[in-house]
């Protein structure tokens, strides 16, 4: 089921400079993987090798934090917003 | 209440507002805020700040002013040039609010000194542009149970949040670690709109006022994100991490850490 993903600055490289991108799949897992097979390396910028997001970046289906929810596994629905969310440090 | 008949004039837009009044005003002349860095978050911040009558204003850097800042701090000029950014910063708060008391702290933040800086204020307002830094504070703010409010910038983007000890989430619950150089861009080299600093600076102001004043819900356990590019801000929800390596059940980290500085290098 195709859902919306909101894809942050650092990683618009990958997305043809696409801040928001649409993907399919019925959990997190799937999203991301289908995600990989449109923007070739996005899930190695993601993901640990595991599959599980790396720790300087957070997923959120809506405004839910996926590590609250059922993490990789948590089910997606039609219409759902996913963004994705690394630690950004600039200030100066 | 002691106002003297100038800073009746000088407040009497924020005297007549009912979230402020006489007494609000009175807290933020009472207030003790540090500003880490002078930059793009904190140029803005300090300006609102004390423009506002905040009564005690710390400030921390290092740095001198360049050319290159002055596409976004706007707290410096042309003629400060080569000078201390803390230096420059007083300057300009002074010739503002004379209200203002300001305290500088020409040195770099370390495992070491920060204890001592952070002595004395109750809110800080995070406007640094390192990870190592960003962890630091945040630890230290855990363990002495300040008020962080957080911002950060990059390119068009901007994130803003308040990690408030006890009541919300800190840094760590978010991030537990700093992430490992290499794998995040580095900021020089991603460049940033210098108004998009004023934005994000000036709403942890917004941020910093409603704590002092008690008003309004702050952003504790909700990250703000700005898209300047989609003019889209989204909130987001944070929560605490019982298994946080800092603030949660049983905290690994007991002792602040100097992580390597890095901003990030681009792959």
């Amino acid at each position: 089921m195709p859902v919306k993903v909101r894809i942050p600055t650092p990683l618009m490289k990958l997305t043809a400079n696409q801040s928001e991108v649409t993907a399919e799949g019925n959990t997190i897992s799937e999203i991301l993987n289908n995600l990989d097979n449109q923007f070739s390396g996005i899930k190695e910028r993601i993901c640990e090798e595991n599959g599980s997001p790396r720790r300087f970046i957070n997923i959120y289906l809506n405004e839910e934090d996926i590590r609250f929810l059922d993490a990789e596994k948590t089910q997606v629905k039609d219409g759902d917003e996913i963004s994705i969310i690394p630690a950004i440090a600039g200030g100066h | 209440m002691d106002f003297t008949d100038e800073q009746i004039e000088r407040y009497s837009r924020h005297i007549i507002l009912p979230e402020v009044g006489g007494v609000g005003q009175k807290k933020m002349l009472d207030a003790r805020v540090l500003l880490i860095g002078a930059g793009g978050l904190g140029s803005p911040a300090a300006l609102y700040l004390a423009a506002a009558g905040i009564g005690h204003l710390g400030i921390v850097d290092f740095d001198v002013v360049d050319l290159s800042n002055l596409q976004r701090q706007i707290i410096h000029n042309t003629e400060r040039i080569g000078t201390l950014k803390t230096e420059s910063a007083k300057q300009t708060i002074l010739a503002l609010n004379p209200d203002v008391e300001v305290t500088l702290f020409n040195e770099r933040l370390t495992s070491q000194n920060i204890m001592r800086i952070f002595e004395g204020f109750d809110y800080v307002v995070d406007g640094t542009d390192n990870f190592a830094t960003r962890y630091l504070i945040n630890d230290a703010c855990v363990m002495a149970g300040k008020t962080n409010i957080h911002g950060s910038i990059f390119r068009f983007e901007g994130q803003v949040t308040v990690f408030k000890p006890k009541e919300g989430p800190c840094y760590r619950c978010l991030y537990p670690e700093p992430p490992p150089p290499g794998l995040v861009p580095n900021c020089q080299e991603g460049g940033v709109l210098g108004v998009l600093a004023g934005v994000i600076g000036n709403l942890q102001v917004v941020e910093t006022l409603k704590l002092v004043l008690g008003k309004g819900k702050p952003l504790i356990g909700t990250l703000l994100i700005y898209d300047a590019l989609a003019t889209e801000f989204r909130r987001l929800k944070l929560k605490r991490d019982v298994n946080c390596p800092v603030c949660g059940e049983s905290p690994k980290i007991t002792e602040l850490i100097d992580y390597e500085e890095f901003c990030g290098v681009s792959r």
